[in-house]
């Protein structure tokens, strides 16, 4: 089952590349360097629902005392963080050529920025914590309130940024409904998304075969 | 025992321990008394460039005694093995976390102040009409900061590393309030009306709800065991 869906990712992954470099046009102003954003934009879209699915197994956690959601949560943390921190690189390196910097202090770049810190303390949290048991309980405590905090980061940072200063070279260009530029990111968004399932799954069972050799 | 008496026990209690060593009070006041001089001098003398970044510079020792007070929530409990003790309160473990938050917020108050008092002395910050609506954005953001700040002790008291963990864990979730404080606390200083900052007030509040609530409710599943 998890072969399958490991094969299906990898053949989603190609279909994306292909489709990203070959059916996606050139974007007439950005050049070839646009093409990033059928890796970027996939890769940020992921990491929200790792983050998402982190908080529901949370809850679940908590409720139940499943383990299973437990590494679910885990899982989901570890590859969010990895999916967060590739997508803010990625934009990093579209950043310099298209905006002439590699960062600024943009409200959707900070919120993605904080995400990032928050959910490296998730992990961290959970790297100091020996007993298995007491790690799931702390860091599904965590996971809810880094959840329901990021409603609030995401409108203290778009006050921030907006009240004083309005977005400036934020826009890059050629997103506008054109179905050539749609179907590439929405197959590679499908191929990350699958990416993202087989790595849950293949880091949960390690998970759960790591807490049976120690029980 | 009702569950007010029970919170109001809890706080009474680490109020008391305070009052009589007075160990965590004496520190944070020494503290952020250094702070002051710190901050004089890395942001150096000229009075303008101080003026544009008081505000944040302000909540910068605010949050750091934060950090410091907030990570000691539980130490008491655990340097004096009375750990057990705080757990075998009967009933619903919330009242211990109602009661931890009231004790630190009263005692973040009294730093917050005291550094207040010292910057307007030494940074020559003219508070004016600015100190109710001030006094509003303190209090909430200080509610904001120990809500999440007890909770946080509470889950990394029994931890590895817990003086780096839990800066580690609190500040990121903390940037909305930190946002919102400074923010509010820069337009107040220009002489603007608290009706001016609403938006911040009410992120302000909405934050502290959340917090709190979650953590009364999840406080339980952290003391357990």
């Amino acid at each position: 089952m998890v072969k399958t869906l490991g094969w299906l990712t990898a053949a989603a992954l190609a279909a994306g590349l292909v489709m990203a470099f070959g059916v996606a046009p050139r974007e007439v102003t950005q050049g070839n360097v646009q093409r990033i954003m059928y890796v970027h934009v996939p890769l940020i879209l992921a990491s929200y629902v790792a983050f998402v699915v982190l908080a529901v197994a949370s809850l679940v956690y908590l409720v139940r005392r499943d383990p299973a959601a437990d590494g679910v949560a885990h899982a989901s943390g570890e590859v969010g963080v990895m999916f967060v921190g590739l997508g803010i690189a990625t934009g990093s390196i579209w950043g310099k050529p298209t905006w002439g910097t590699w960062w600024t202090w943009d409200a959707r770049l900070t919120s993605v920025a904080i995400l990032f810190v928050m959910y490296l303390g998730y992990l961290l949290l959970r790297g100091t914590i020996d007993d298995p048991e007491r790690a799931a309980r702390y860091c599904a405590v965590l996971g809810i309130v880094a959840a329901l905090d990021i409603p609030l980061v995401h409108f203290s940072v778009y006050w921030w940024r907006t009240l004083h200063q309005p977005p400036s070279l934020m826009k890059p260009g050629g997103f506008t409904g054109s179905s050539s530029i749609l179907w590439p990111l929405l197959v590679n968004l499908l191929a990350f998304i699958l990416l993202y399932v087989y790595f849950v799954a293949r880091r949960a069972r390690l998970l759960r075969a790591q807490a049976e050799a120690i029980a | 025992m009702s569950y007010a008496r029970r919170a109001l026990a809890v706080a009474w209690k680490d109020l008391a321990v305070e009052r009589r060593s007075k160990e965590t009070l004496n520190a944070l006041v020494f503290f952020s008394l250094l702070l002051l001089f710190v901050f004089q001098f890395t942001l150096g003398g000229d009075r303008e460039r101080l003026a544009a970044v008081l505000p944040g510079v302000l909540w910068l020792g605010f949050v750091l005694s934060a950090l410091l007070a907030l990570g000691r929530t539980f130490l008491v409990e655990r340097e004096h093995d009375c750990w057990e003790g705080l757990l075998l309160a009967p009933g619903d473990k919330s009242a211990i976390y109602l009661g931890k938050l009231a004790g630190n917020l009263a005692l973040m108050l009294v730093v917050e102040a005291l550094v207040l008092g010292l910057f307007v002395v030494f940074f020559d910050i003219d508070l004016g009409r600015a100190l109710p609506g001030l006094l509003v954005v303190v209090l909430l953001g200080t509610l904001g900061l120990a809500a999440v700040g007890t909770l946080f002790a509470a889950m990394t008291a029994n931890v590895r590393a817990r003086e780096l963990l839990f800066p580690v864990l609190l500040l990121p979730v903390q940037i909305p309030v930190l946002l919102a404080t400074v923010k509010a606390t820069e337009a107040l200083l220009l002489g603007e009306p608290l009706g001016a900052v609403g938006h911040w007030v009410k992120l302000l509040l909405a934050a502290d709800v959340v917090y709190v609530v979650v953590s009364l409710l999840t406080f339980d599943v952290v003391l357990e065991a």
